[in-house]
């Protein structure tokens, strides 16, 4: 293997060489701004327009439902500052879960410092959510649910349609960040039961730097960007025309291909699993096998501090993911492993793989022969893997 | 992130192991912070005859415990001591500001195994 293999599509995904390709003409030839009235202007805002109604088209949603942004983070922000502000005489009271992408854990403590009250949910081993646990944590002042679809680091896909049922009928709004399962599997806000959703076009093979938040007709509230009347003077800020059409090119592509990659990559994914768990001792897997998305895998392994199999999973031109707390500059391991139930000191040996488009047999073979000589080598330098491990169980 | 001669420390650390019939035994940090190390001392005429380490940690626990080994070998005990993380840290070309303090043990591992060391000779005196 002398390329790299890029095993972190959860982290980010190559922008699709058709995607760039649409984008293109939108940088120096058709550069206008969409919001002016002649007809380069008016050339750009008809793109946008398209891109708009197609994207609207695939989740079930109007064209004036959907509010481009710069990307996830901003639209899981608005969605949750917006709808504090907005509904502040209803009430002050939010619920998401424990194991949210930062985006809405932070946003949340931010609301906390203001006055906001937050309940948390729990998840189970598997990561899932209970909808009962939300349902029993709904109060008169509840303004809000967050509760995300995928999530990034194990996988795990929440109940969504059952908790927009909890939702729709206590009449409280309901959020959720699609931002690991756009692209990956099929989105229909009515059918969930979404009052509004976040989007981020790099993770399904877009470009960076934009995304959308979706929000349902008559939802109300606050901006979050002031300075201009686009989008309908929710959304202030010239709009990213390069951006969105990329966006709407790259989930056209992914929903014609969204079966078959999901039941490669699913197919892959297990392959890796049994090639680890054959060949690797005392290595677990982190979340639930059964509701998980289908180019996610997370272990843990005893004995082993994550970041280091980075690097020499690295040294070896491979590129995953860990949930140790030395690849996030604090001392606290991933909150999402802590939130399953796993203890510190196993969460700071996890390892997590996504898999993609171009993944391929190969790779993950290639993966495994490469990854059990590194767990080894990280063992025998690992002062707790004898006297923990391997010793115990031979006394036991 | 890490300079070279972190990474280079990371790749071929020296002195890894375990002395088995160590004159001293040193472990510091614990596996809840991810970082955990135990350095093994042989002493002969008061002087680091041999030392190795063995390391649960990211790349900047590692280096560190192979560096300290590195600068401790052969050392008279009552210079090996005056050994501190931030020097191991220096002849490291330094370390990430976040990794200062969670991964920069090795020294404390050090000076732990040669105080257990000179608690063995007390307690054979005695």
């Amino acid at each position: 293997m002398d390329k790299a293999i890029y095993l972190d599509h959860a982290s980010t995904t190559p922008t699709d060489p058709e995607v760039v390709e649409a984008m293109l003409p939108w940088f120096s030839e058709e550069f206008g701004n969409p919001s002016t009235v002649y007809s380069l202007g008016l050339t750009a805002a008809g793109a946008v327009q398209e891109a708009r109604e197609s994207i609207a088209g695939m989740i079930g949603a109007e064209a004036d439902e959907i509010y481009f942004t710069s990307g996830g983070t901003e639209s899981d922000n608005w969605a949750i500052t917006g709808a504090a502000d907005a509904l502040q005489k209803k009430g002050r009271h939010l619920i998401t879960s424990t194991i949210e992408h930062h985006a809405i854990l932070e946003t949340m403590e931010h609301l906390e410092k203001r006055g906001c009250e937050v309940t948390r949910v729990p998840v189970d081993s598997g990561g899932l959510v209970d909808p009962e646990d939300v349902r029993k944590a709904i109060r008169p002042d509840t303004i809000l649910v967050s509760i995300m679809h995928g999530n990034n680091e194990v996988g795990t896909i929440e109940p969504i349609a059952e908790i927009g049922k909890v939702t729709g009928e206590a009449g409280v709004l309901f959020h959720s960040d699609v931002v690991q399962t756009a692209g990956k599997m099929p989105l229909d806000v009515n059918e969930l039961g979404i009052d509004m959703l976040s989007m981020s076009a790099h993770k399904f093979y877009g470009p960076k730097g934009v995304g959308l938040m979706y929000m349902r007709k008559r939802t109300r509230i606050s901006p979050l960007f002031h300075g201009g009347a686009q989008e309908r003077g929710r959304r202030a800020g010239t709009l990213n025309v390069p951006g969105i059409v990329g966006m709407a090119k790259a989930l056209e592509l992914c929903r014609e291909r969204m079966a078959e990659d999901a039941a490669r990559e699913a197919a892959l994914r297990d392959r890796l699993w049994a090639g680890l768990s054959n060949n690797i001792e005392a290595i677990y897997l982190n979340g639930s096998m059964e509701h998980r998305l289908p180019n996610n895998l997370n272990v843990r392994l005893d004995g082993i501090e994550g970041e280091s199999m980075i690097l020499m999973l690295d040294m070896e031109g491979i590129c995953v993911s860990s949930g140790s707390a030395c690849t996030t500059g604090s001392l606290e391991p991933s909150h999402v492993l802590l939130g399953l139930g796993i203890p510190q000191e196993l969460a700071h040996g996890s390892l997590r793989v996504t898999l993609g488009r171009s993944t391929t047999a190969e790779h993950i073979d290639h993966f495994v022969n490469v990854f059990v000589p590194i767990v080894a080598r990280l063992r025998e330098m690992s002062p707790i893997w004898c006297t923990n491990c391997v010793c115990k169980q031979k006394d036991g | 992130m890490y300079s070279e001669l972190v990474m280079e420390h990371f790749r071929n650390p020296r002195n890894m192991g375990v002395i088995e019939d160590a004159d001293g035994v040193g472990e510091v940090g614990n596996p809840q912070c991810g970082d955990m190390m135990r350095i093994t001392i042989k002493v002969k005429d008061d002087t680091l005859d041999d030392i190795k380490f063995q390391t649960l940690g990211c790349g900047a626990a590692v280096a560190t415990s192979s560096m300290v080994t590195e600068m401790a070998k052969g050392k008279k005990l009552d210079d090996a001591v005056e050994i501190t993380n931030k020097a191991v840290a220096e002849a490291l070309g330094g370390l990430p500001p976040a990794k200062m303090h969670c991964s920069n043990l090795a020294a404390d591992g050090l000076q732990a195994a040669i105080k257990d060391y000179h608690e063995r000779e007390a307690a054979k005196v005695g």
